[in-house]
């Protein structure tokens, strides 16, 4: 039954790897994953259309974008400015970034959903003040290969010779570091708890709650 | 940190423990699903071998992707049928009830919900989409999760959330003619900002709020992800129970509303409540609000100039110059004359029969400009019949307006309802984004329902209070 218990949640401590800079306030889901790639019923293959709006024109001729330069292809920290993937919940935004190759991101600030699709995935999404992320998008332009370390546990990100302090929610830092950011077994092994808890509100009817097994 | 709150209330009820990330897990009282964000959720439980523990509580719709047209199965397009049919090989697979197109009960997920009774105060209620926030309306929490998520729902029947902080906004003073709920919404976005809610759930409340019917304040509770925050609710009251009363649930189960009647008023939030932060808005200074840009809160009165990006805090000017620019208009200047291409009455937002109701009072008598596409996409099935059968249907086919069938349509693009090239909609949805109507030249301009079929009729964003002077002389 409890087939969850086999898989595997690793602990995201610490990411590394080149960056690529995406700039911009209030960049929503919407710029992040247009809505017709998400007529599929898996997030397979949804890599190659992140961005794809402001990657691509009509006729699908590349546009000037970071994601289109050769420098930034093998980049997996992605630096962003504020109120990062902000509108639509569809977690197809961060799915498609995952699938590109994007393994942490580094903001100013995110929106709500998001940064919990994205902790959901594993991806950390820490953030520091306006200045400090200007600093590194430009940084990342300069040094497109320079590699960018977070600590996610220490909250530190360092590059070149300089180490700033970032700040990672405390829930998802302990996640993200204790390796619980895959919540459903542990929710689920509080079943029992549910049931009682479902018994004592109101307006759940007994035959909606299932029995124990 | 908030206390005796609605929202404090009604999560302490439904905590089942707190997990060792420091979030709590809450038990869901409804989860809500639809065929864009749940077929993942499916096939990860079907990976781990899960089954959806509370199918009971469970409730389906399809809305994105369904043709508002031609609805026959299979569906024209084959991703649209492929959806749909992965959707009910889930629903029947899981025993969860289905609201499709056959049972004359299908609609927007947050049209639906309200409708059947499903949606009640103090309910915690989730939906993979951001505009479940709706449901906050009833005085339930509602607010949108991601696939990951929904697996975790339909797994355990419960959701890992850490608790935020609660902002009171209070609305005071009477709306004038021509301003709505939607206005109101417009307003508070335009003051506090897209991410001005970020870690805030939004309370609701004053003589305004108040007096709104409850498809006002659902308007109002569906924006509230605009604005940045998951979560937006109302105090149940009068006017609530009388809603809920008329439903299906409660028109099954009678007793039910009795029963659960104490329950709904111990949850409202204490006169007393402490809440984190308040913020007053007098309604009665408001006018019609339009967003002259490409997020929900670039909007402005529609008489009032357009501001100029160096007006605005330093943060906003970027984005501000880039909106001007994708909109073609000019600092200075208001949105009042703005030239439409569509009209599109329809979304969670404002597809709901009193919407219907002021927009066909508007378009009564009056032709859609002959340079202008106009259709109305009714929330729900049950809207869309009620609507014929007061006459609704024929005052907009009579004035030119397309009438389709149900579903989310061109507010976001999914199914063949889109804009074209650089079209200019007039929209009473809820997003502006770029490529939000399935064009990435394409210009939504936001707006209440009754202003959408002004600029219908005139071709050009219109003041609809002027027209309305013209119908009582």
């Amino acid at each position: 039954m409890s087939g969850s218990d086999e898989v595997e949640i690793p602990e995201v401590d610490y990411v590394s790897g080149s960056g690529i800079p995406i700039r911009g306030n209030d960049i929503d889901t919407d710029q992040i994953i247009p809505a017709r790639f998400m007529k599929v019923v898996t997030f397979d293959g949804l890599g190659e259309f992140a961005f794809f709006d402001l990657r691509f024109d009509d006729d699908d001729t590349p546009k000037d974008h970071p994601m289109n330069e050769d420098r930034f292809q093998d980049s997996s920290v992605m630096v962003v400015n504020a109120n990062f993937g902000c509108g639509s919940s569809r977690e197809h935004a961060p799915q498609a970034l995952m699938r590109w190759g994007i393994d942490a991101i580094i903001g100013e600030s995110f929106a709500e959903i998001f940064a919990g699709n994205c902790l959901a995935l594993g991806i950390p999404t820490v953030t520091a003040d306006s200045e400090t992320i200007e600093e590194l998008q430009d940084w990342v332009d300069a040094n497109p290969d320079g590699e960018i370390e977070i600590d996610v546990e220490a909250e530190e990100v360092t590059y070149g010779d300089t180490t700033i302090d970032v700040t990672v929610d405390e829930a998802q830092r302990k996640a993200l570091v204790d390796g619980v950011w895959d919540t459903t077994a542990l929710m689920k092994s509080n079943a029992d708890a549910v049931r009682e808890k479902a018994k004592e509100l109101p307006y759940v009817d007994d035959e909606a709650i299932p029995e124990p097994k | 940190m908030s206390e005796g709150t609605l929202y404090d209330k009604v999560w302490d009820r439904h905590k089942v423990t707190t997990l060792p990330t420091g979030q709590d897990q809450l038990f869901v009282g409804l989860h809500l699903i639809h065929e864009v964000t749940s077929p993942q959720a499916f096939g990860m439980l079907r990976e781990r071998d899960l089954e959806v523990a509370y199918p009971k509580l469970t409730h389906a719709t399809v809305d994105h992707i369904v043709p508002t047209a031609d609805q026959s199965r299979p569906y024209e397009e084959d991703a649209a049928e492929e959806m749909m049919s992965e959707l009910e090989e889930n629903v029947r697979e899981a025993g969860i009830d289905f609201s499709d197109p056959t049972t004359g009960d299908q609609g927007i997920v947050h049209v639906i919900g309200p409708e059947q009774g499903l949606t009640q105060p103090g309910k915690t209620i989730v939906c993979g989409d951001s505009h479940t926030s709706t449901h906050g309306a009833f005085g339930a929490l509602a607010f949108g999760i991601g696939t990951s998520q929904i697996r975790d729902v339909l797994a355990t029947g419960t959701v890992a959330m850490e608790k935020q902080k609660v902002r009171k906004i209070q609305v005071d003073g009477e709306l004038g003619e021509g301003v709505e709920a939607k206005d109101i919404i417009l307003e508070i976005i335009r003051r506090l900002g897209t991410e001005g809610g970020v870690g805030y759930v939004y309370e609701y409340a004053g003589e305004a709020i108040e007096n709104l019917n409850m498809e006002g304040r659902m308007s109002i509770c569906n924006m509230s992800i605009e604005g940045g925050a998951r979560a937006g609710y109302v105090n149940p009251d009068e006017t609530t129970y009388e809603w809920l009363e008329e439903t299906d649930y409660f028109q099954e189960n009678p007793e039910k509303f009795d029963e659960l009647k104490p329950y709904w008023e111990s949850i409202a939030s204490d006169e007393d409540a402490e809440y984190d932060d308040v913020v007053h808005i007098d309604a009665s200074e408001l006018e019609p609000v339009v967003t002259w840009g490409t997020t929900p809160g670039q909007g402005v009165g529609v008489t009032e100039p357009i501001p100029a990006p160096e007006d605005l805090p330093e943060e906003k000017q970027d984005t501000a110059r880039r909106a001007q620019e994708h909109m073609r208009v000019e600092p200075g200047e208001t949105m009042e004359g703005y030239n439409i291409d569509v009209a599109f009455l329809g979304s969670c937002t404002n597809a709901r029969l009193p919407d219907l109701r002021r927009a066909a009072e508007i378009v009564e008598g009056r032709q859609v400009d002959d340079d202008v596409r106009a259709m109305v996409v009714p929330g729900s099935q049950r809207v869309q019949a009620a609507a014929e059968e007061e006459g609704l249907k024929d005052t907009f086919e009579e004035a030119g307006f397309e009438w389709r069938n149900a579903g989310c349509s061109m507010c976001l693009g999914m199914n063949e309802d889109q804009l074209e090239g650089d079209e200019a909609s007039a929209s009473s949805s809820n997003r502006n984004f770029v490529g939000r109507q399935g064009s990435k030249e394409g210009r939504t301009v936001l707006m209440n329902p009754q202003m959408v079929a002004a600029a219908a009729v005139t071709g050009e964003v219109t003041d609809v209070r002027d027209l309305q002077e013209v119908t009582v002389a």
